[in-house]
């Protein structure tokens, strides 16, 4: 025969709003988790493309000639293949060049009929070990190929990793704060439940219940609402981050990487519903304990 | 009282609730095993603040208070459970679990103590039905009479076999007839070993029973033998037709 609980606390007001709380939370902290594993992996596919790579312009002749801007290309190339570090120097394709400039200045940008002097661009990739000091680089190159720029990409990508750093550390901060306000919503609602069932917890006291038997009871029901809520929350970010994904999937933008999570940043988004139960319980406990220790 | 071995003894004990005044003075008794006693006082008296000593849910502000040998000052908090599960009490308000069966609150002792399923199953019906509510084992407190609240509370005072009984005007809310089955009940248990202190401002109920008498008042303890006559300032409304 299954006996009923001592203590009733199903039946407390908080049982019925704590699981929409800590739903709430559990869909905030999941997707400032969500946002913190994505900027991280921005952060280091930025850095893996873009660090170790050198751009080089060459600048169109005044005269528009593309033999004479062929043979600074050349030079310019034959410069940069042998300088020590350096992995591969090839150049941009004229016909890539004119895609990426195709949306400002249309598809005839190269062709005969607009002839625009175009600059031509060289894409260097530098071994990973190389310290290829840049500025006096570029100062060879101008020497031998004048109007030659020299772009390492620091400037603005130390920009972009800055500003996704902070972005990241202030999902990690919001992340912290969900954690403290899911910490004291169970330690309110607790606290409210050991008020509601003062007597029969001073009967089971009397009697010689240890504290342990009585957090026990708190400790499970708390498991039960939090994880009823952290499986609710964490079915909804799934929901939300699914919707989002396949919205960033119509973004076309060549400094944006493709949004998706691993099965590992999944696990992670989904483990918020077992923490929310673990925060839960491990709260319920302590308050319990804590309060029941100033019984004599 | 001497030559027995103390089930309670309090030395010099005094009671008072924050900065209040004392409630109890220089409180000094000891009640040796297999003993009886009635705990009588006017209301108001300090009869409650003393039983709630003797179940150890209060400290006492100053003194010394020893339960089976243990002085409380110095035991462990995680032995008292151990030294509490001793101790069966009537509450004066019978104190039930309102959505447990009687069945359920009666076991609740037992469950504490871990005891197991079985033996719960064998003991809970057997002591209920010595109670005579061997029909209400799944009835819930608030379709039972007051009679029948007061005998499930003892039933559940008594499953575990405490070594003392605290009953607190346990005929404060039944009848004169289940006053005096009560009564009979608890000098049985005292029979068998159970050291038992009812109290009371029932004066028929004293004088029908010969048993010493702890009295309060003004928050001070004297021990009073069998017969003793009482003092004027009891309260001695209830239970003037009980013989």
């Amino acid at each position: 025969m299954r006996s009923a609980p001592v203590l009733p606390l199903t039946r407390d007001a908080s049982s019925r709003f704590l699981p929409w709380l800590i739903a709430f939370m559990v869909w905030l902290a999941a997707m400032a988790l969500a946002a913190v594993l994505v900027l991280s992996s921005f952060g280091n596919q930025w850095r893996n493309n873009l660090t170790g790579t050198l751009t080089v312009q060459i600048a169109a002749t005044p005269d528009g000639q593309s033999a004479t801007t062929e043979q600074r290309l050349n030079r310019a190339l034959d410069i940069l293949r042998k300088t020590p570090g350096v992995l591969k120097a090839e150049a941009l394709p004229l016909k890539q060049i004119s895609d990426l400039l195709a949306p400002w200045l249309g598809r005839d940008v190269v062709t005969e009929t607009l002839g625009l002097p175009i600059p031509r661009l060289i894409d260097v990739k530098i071994q990973p070990d190389a310290n290829i000091d840049v500025a006096a680089l570029w100062e060879r190159l101008n020497k031998e190929v004048d109007g030659t720029q020299v772009d390492d990409h620091g400037t603005w990508l130390d920009k972009l990793i800055t500003l996704a750093a902070a972005v990241e550390a202030i999902a990690l901060a919001v992340l912290a704060l969900i954690s403290v306000a899911a910490i004291a919503t169970v330690v309110f609602a607790t606290r409210t439940s050991l008020t509601i069932h003062h007597e029969v917890i001073e009967l089971l006291h009397v009697i010689g219940a240890k504290d342990a038997y009585v957090a026990d009871q708190f400790h499970r029901h708390a498991l039960g609402l939090g994880l009823k809520g952290g499986i609710a929350g964490a079915l909804l970010a799934t929901a939300t981050l699914l919707g989002l994904g396949s919205l960033w999937t119509g973004v076309e933008s060549s400094l944006m990487p493709p949004v998706s999570l691993n099965i590992w940043q999944w696990a992670c988004v989904l483990a918020v519903a077992l923490a929310a139960g673990g925060i839960s319980t491990v709260t319920a406990r302590i308050t319990v304990l804590r309060a029941l220790g100033r019984m004599p | 009282m001497l030559g027995g071995v103390d089930v309670i003894r309090f030395q010099n004990v005094g009671v008072r609730y924050g900065l209040g005044p004392e409630i109890l003075h220089d409180v000094s008794l000891r009640l040796e095993e297999g003993s009886f006693h009635f705990l009588t006082g006017a209301s108001g008296a300090g009869k409650s603040s003393l039983l709630r000593l003797m179940y150890l849910a209060n400290q006492p502000s100053r003194g010394l208070v020893s339960l089976f040998g243990h002085d409380i000052s110095t035991t462990p908090r995680r032995d008292l459970p151990n030294l509490r599960r001793q101790v069966g009490v009537v509450f004066q308000d019978f104190r039930l679990i309102d959505h447990l069966t009687a069945m359920e609150n009666v076991a609740l002792p037992l469950r504490v103590a871990g005891a197991s399923e079985a033996q719960v199953q064998e003991h809970v019906p057997e002591l209920l039905s010595w109670v005579g509510l061997e029909d209400q084992i799944d009835a819930r407190p608030p379709t039972l009479s007051g009679g029948q609240k007061q005998r499930v509370a003892i039933a559940r005072a008594i499953i575990a076999r405490p070594k003392l009984l605290l009953a607190d005007e346990p005929t404060g809310n039944v009848d004169d007839h289940i006053a005096m089955r009560l009564m009979h009940l608890f000098e049985e248990l005292n029979k068998i070993g159970t050291t038992v202190v009812v109290a009371t401002h029932n004066k028929a109920l004293v004088t029908g029973f010969a048993h010493p008498r702890l009295h309060l008042a003004d928050g001070e303890l004297s021990v009073l033998k069998a017969g003793s006559p009482f003092p004027e300032n009891i309260d001695q409304t209830d239970g003037e037709g009980l013989r």
